[in-house]
Parts: C-alpha cells; sequence; structure tokens
C-alpha cells in the first residue's frame, strides 16, 4: 500500500531547488578556490587561462593581512556584541517573565518589532542618528561635553555593533522567553515553598533549563557575526574607518566584484562558511561538555 | 469520519501534551503561570523593573521615533530644528507624495517588487519546505538520513559564501539581473523543512495516515487533505519567517541584480541614501521612503507577534 515514489515526489521539488541553489554553488566555489586564472595579453584581452592551482588562494587567502584584520575584528566585534545582547535578551526575557512589571506584552512587542525592520533600513535609520549636524543625539551629548564621533575609525565599530544588537536581541528575547515557558509550574512551586528569592530562582531553575534556547542563539549569532556585510557596507561611504575588506564577506564580495579575482574570493567564501562551521560544532561540543559535567 | 474522529483526538493530546504551550495561547497577556507568582511582590519591585523596562523600550523606539518626526521635516529643518521634535513646517504629505514620485514612480515599484519576491518566494518556499519535511517525517525509506545530513549542513552554510558562486552559476545560464535571480534561491528554507518534519512528526499521527490509506485515499492526498490542516501554527511560522528573510535580503538582489526596475525596496533605498552626499536633497527622501518601508512591517509584526512565538516554542524546545 505504501508507496516507495510518494516520499521522493514530496522531496523532488524541495530537493531540485536546494541542490540547485546551494548544493552546486558551494561544489563551484570549491572548485573555482582551488583554481587560479591567468590573464594573457596586456589588458587581459588575450584570454583566459584556467590551472589547478592546489592551495595557492588559500594561501594567498590567510596570508592577506587585510583578510585576516578582517577574521580578528569580527572575533573581537562577536566576543563583545553577542555576549552584550544575549545577556541583554536574557535579563529581558528573565524580567518580563517575572510577573513584576506592568504591560508585558506591550514591552515584547516593543523590543521584537526592529526584527522586521530589514538591516538596510535599520542601519540607514541609524546612520541618520549618527551623523554629526543630522543627529539629536549628537547634539544631545554634545550639549552635556560629551563629544562622540560615532562613525570614527575606531568607533564605528561599535556603531555597528548597537545596530545588531538592535535588531536582534528582541528576537533571541523571544526564544529565550519560549523555552522558559516550557518549564514546569510544579519547580517554581517547590521553589516557593522552600522561600527562594526571584534571583535564586533565577539563578538556579531558569538559566539551567533554559541552556538549549541560550545556545541555539548563541549559535545563530555567532553565524550571523561571520556573515555581516550589509550594515559596515552601507556605512563604509560615511565613515573613514571601514575599507571595502573591512569583514570577511566584504572582503569575499570586493575580490570577486571589484578585483576580479574569483579564485580569491572562493577560497575566502570557503574558509568563511568553514568557519561557521567550526565555530557550531565547537559551540555544540562545549555545551554537551559542560552539560554532562554538571 | 474516521480521519475526522482522529483529528479531533489529535488535537486533544497535543494540547494535553504541552500545557505550558496551551495555557500561553488561552492567556493571551502571556503570564498565566507567572500570574500565580506575583502575588507575594511588593509594588516598589513593579515600579523599579517597570520603568527599567520602560527606558529599554525607549531605546527600541528612538530610531522608529525619529524617522516618523523626521519625515514631516522640510530638508532645511531636518538639519536646522531639533531631530526629537517637529520642524516648523509639518510637510509629511508633501514629502510622501515626493517619495511617491520620485524618478517616475521608482519607489511604488521597488515595494512592489519586494513583495512578489516575499509573496511568492515565501508561499512557495513553505509549500515544498513543509512537503519535504512531511515527506521525511512519516516515511522511512533510503536516502532519508543522507537528505537530512545534506539539509543541515546547507543550514550551517552562511547564506552569504553561497551567494557569489550562486551569480556565477545564474550568469553562466543567463539569467543574472532578472526577477529569477533573486526569486528562485528564494524559493528554498533549509530551515523551514527541519521545522516542518519536527512538527509533523508530533502533529501528523501515524494512525490517521493509516486510516486514510484504508479510506482509498492517494499518498498525495493524505498530504494535501490530511496533514496540512495539522500542520497550520508550523506552516504560518515558516512562511513569516520566510517572508522576512526574503525583504530583508541584501547581499543576493545586490550581486544579481544591475538594473534599477527590479530593485527590492532595501536595494533602492540604500541606492538613495548613497546619493545624499552630492544631493540633500535625497535624505529627506531616503526618510520619507524609510517610513512607508518600516511602517507595513511593523504593523505585520505587531499583529502577528503573538501567532509567531507559538510557533517558535515548538521550533527551539524540541529543535
Amino acid at each position: 500500500m505504501r508507496s516507495k515514489t510518494a516520499p521522493w515526489l514530496l522531496l523532488a521539488p524541495f530537493l531540485v531547488l536546494f541542490i540547485g541553489t546551494m548544493i552546486v554553488p558551494i561544489i563551484m566555489a570549491i572548485g573555482y578556490s582551488f583554481t587560479s586564472v591567468e590573464r594573457s595579453g596586456l589588458l587581459g584581452e588575450g584570454g583566459l587561462t584556467n590551472s589547478f592551482a592546489w592551495f595557492d588562494n588559500y594561501v594567498a587567502a590567510l596570508t592577506n593581512a587585510n583578510f585576516v584584520a578582517s577574521i580578528g575584528r569580527m572575533v573581537l566585534f562577536g566576543v563583545v556584541q553577542v555576549t552584550v545582547m544575549i545577556v541583554a535578551a536574557t535579563v529581558l526575557a528573565l524580567l518580563l517573565e517575572s510577573a513584576s512589571a506592568r504591560w508585558p506584552g506591550f514591552f515584547r512587542a516593543t523590543y521584537f518589532l526592529p526584527y522586521g525592520i530589514p538591516g538596510v533600513i535599520a542601519t540607514i535609520l541609524w546612520s541618520f542618528l549618527y551623523i554629526p549636524g543630522l543627529s539629536p543625539i549628537v547634539d544631545v551629548l554634545g550639549a552635556v561635553g560629551i563629544n562622540i564621533d560615532f562613525l570614527g575609525p575606531n568607533m564605528v565599530l561599535w556603531s555597528i555593533a548597537n545596530i545588531v544588537t538592535w535588531t536582534y536581541t528582541g528576537y533571541n528575547m523571544l526564544i529565550i522567553i519560549a523555552q522558559l515557558k516550557s518549564i514546569p509550574g510544579e519547580l517554581y512551586e517547590a521553589a516557593k515553598i522552600d522561600g527562594a528569592t526571584s534571583f535564586r530562582v533565577a539563578t538556579s531553575i531558569q538559566l539551567p533549563l533554559i541552556r538549549p534556547a541560550l545556545m541555539l542563539t548563541v549559535i545563530f549569532s555567532i553565524i550571523g557575526t561571520l556573515q555581516l556585510f550589509a550594515e559596515p557596507r552601507l556605512l563604509q561611504t560615511m565613515s573613514a574607518g571601514i575599507t571595502s575588506e573591512y569583514t570577511p564577506n566584504m572582503s569575499a564580495y570586493a575580490f570577486a566584484f571589484q578585483y576580479n579575482d574569483i579564485g580569491m574570493a572562493a577560497a575566502q567564501s570557503v574558509i568563511i562558511a568553514l568557519a561557521a562551521f567550526l565555530l557550531s560544532a565547537v559551540a555544540l561540543g562545549v555545551s554537551n561538555w559542560t552539560e554532562k559535567r554538571r | 469520519m474516521s480521519s475526522l474522529d482522529n483529528k479531533t483526538a489529535t488535537t486533544d493530546r497535543r494540547t494535553g501534551s504541552t500545557p505550558a504551550t496551551g495555557k500561553s495561547v488561552k492567556a493571551p497577556r502571556g503570564d498565566g503561570r507567572a500570574g500565580t507568582r506575583d502575588a507575594g511582590r511588593k509594588p516598589t519591585t513593579t515600579i523599579i523593573v517597570t520603568a527599567l523596562l520602560a527606558i529599554v523600550a525607549i531605546y527600541f523606539l528612538v530610531p522608529v521615533y525619529w524617522v516618523v518626526v523626521n519625515a514631516s521635516k522640510s530638508t532645511e529643518d531636518l538639519f536646522g530644528t531639533n531631530g526629537f521634535w517637529f520642524g516648523e513646517n509639518f510637510q509629511l504629505l508633501d514629502n510622501l507624495k515626493a517619495v511617491l514620485s520620485a524618478n517616475g514612480g521608482i519607489f511604488p515599484r521597488w515595494g512592489l517588487n519586494s513583495l512578489l519576491y516575499s509573496g511568492i518566494g515565501s508561499v512557495v518556499a513553505t509549500y515544498f519546505a513543509v512537503a519535504a519535511g512531511y515527506a521525511l517525517a512519516k516515511y522511512r525509506f533510503t536516502g532519508r538520513k543522507l537528505v537530512y545530513g545534506l539539509v543541515l549542513g546547507g543550514v550551517l552554510v552562511p547564506g552569504t559564501a553561497v551567494a557569489l558562486p550562486l551569480f556565477f552559476l545564474f550568469s553562466s545560464i543567463g539569467i543574472t539581473n532578472t526577477y529569477w535571480a533573486v526569486l528562485i534561491p528564494s524559493l528554498v528554507s533549509p530551515f523551514g523543512l527541519f521545522l516542518a518534519s519536527i512538527y509533523a512528526g508530533a502533529a501528523v499521527p501515524d494512525e490517521m495516515l493509516e486510516a486514510g490509506r484504508l479510506d482509498g485515499v492517494s499518498e498525495l492526498g493524505l498530504f494535501h487533505r490530511l496533514s496540512l490542516p495539522q500542520l497550520t501554527p508550523a506552516i504560518v511560522t515558516i512562511l513569516l519567517f520566510q517572508f522576512v528573510a526574503i525583504w530583508n535580503n541584501y547581499m543576493l538582489p545586490l550581486v544579481m541584480l544591475a538594473d534599477e526596475k527590479l530593485y527590492p525596496i532595501t536595494l533602492g533605498l540604500d541606492n538613495w541614501r548613497a546619493q545624499t552626499d552630492r544631493l540633500p536633497e535625497f535624505y529627506q527622501l531616503t526618510t520619507g521612503g524609510a517610513l512607508l518601508s518600516v511602517i507595513p512591517l511593523a504593523i505585520l509584526i505587531l499583529v502577528l507577534q503573538r501567532f509567531w512565538r507559538g510557533g517558535l516554542t515548538e521550533g527551539s524546545v524540541k529543535g
């Protein structure tokens, strides 16, 4: 009765598109990353010759000072921004779920609102709040004697971090709230009978039990950090601190479309993807390891 | 008839097995259980916590407030008056008219493009992802594990890392700089497949499918007529996530499209903002355009936030 073709019939449209738009491009990228393109003639008019380049492109990418610097920048960004965002999301989730506040529905919706605003629009809005002369925030800070150049070379990384935090804190908060709601009520009752304070309930019951949600949000945030592209690219025209190879993704984009070095761009893309894999695996491993030690 | 009985039975069992979710649906303010805990709460705690949350809310609302206020200003007022309050002339309608008619009405066209990419993309992607996720959850067949592994890999590979090679692939078949270049990659949602397969595993009982088979329903009929209605919460969640993901996408259209007429709103507004350096009147156009593009999604988020959260529970707790 149960036909063998039915599952494949249901899978077919997804699989065809998935293979065509993800698997094939990934294989192509790996292929490009091992290829070097030689242009003959002064302006390349003599045609192109492809040759197998072994790991030349990878060596070139990993010895490219700008690319290495962009990875270091993302590590710094990730350590600070992801930590701040996840801590903020957790604290907000705990406060909203503690029933100590009025209008939790209103606050929840407000915090989640930025998630619906595209990164490009969010960056445009915040950039207007960063530009001296246009931004009321710069005016207010200047009036009390604080002069901050949000778009200055050292500051702009944290201005980007602010945009990312603004956009995704509410989203991460909702994931954590969803897990908080799955904690059985009896645990709270028991804690209450034992006379535990709210702080104790948070550290001893809620935080350990929302660990899976925290891991999920951390992994998604790490992958997101590695992919950072739209925000710095948009701010590039306004800030002298942002080069065209500011993030790994911007670097791959620049090599592909500005410098016409496809092999290098592909090698950088593969390195970004591998790094995302590795970091996710490490995060999962650490989570399982600490789970077992408890 | 037998399937109908099964359906109600399933619904009962589901609400029974996940009391937390069921309760949060019934108590829309979301503090149903917590409400029992605030009996001994001091009023000072309430005031402090509420004040704290209000300050955080201001942070999240500042850019939105700024765009609402400043979209009503003339270009001189934009730079000459306090950014946190309205200017001397209130010309919101004139500004929006200018946004809608600039460059021969290019902004409404960007809006329609965005709607086309996100609307068609999310509906088709959701249908494909749900069908595939259901197949993986409800059939045992050779190659099932392989497909799972392949798709999991796809979830972890950054979308932007795929955008570059995808451009070379599409340019070799000559569809870059067309609607298809943005639409085709938007039809795939590996995340949706996972959510659908997790949800289908729990919400579509094998007994219901067997009963359907005995009644002579075809395998595809089992999916479309019996299973799809059970999967509604997952479908809505995937649909919304995919819609927002396509609407927010920047790198894919940036890589694929050269013709301004094919741009989605994000790319178009970026284009306008890039011209503010030379032409200050583009500040006003960009601000008005940003306001217009924030409103529909803000409403969508606020209205559907509750429903969406229910779906998130399924995805994050079990996944």
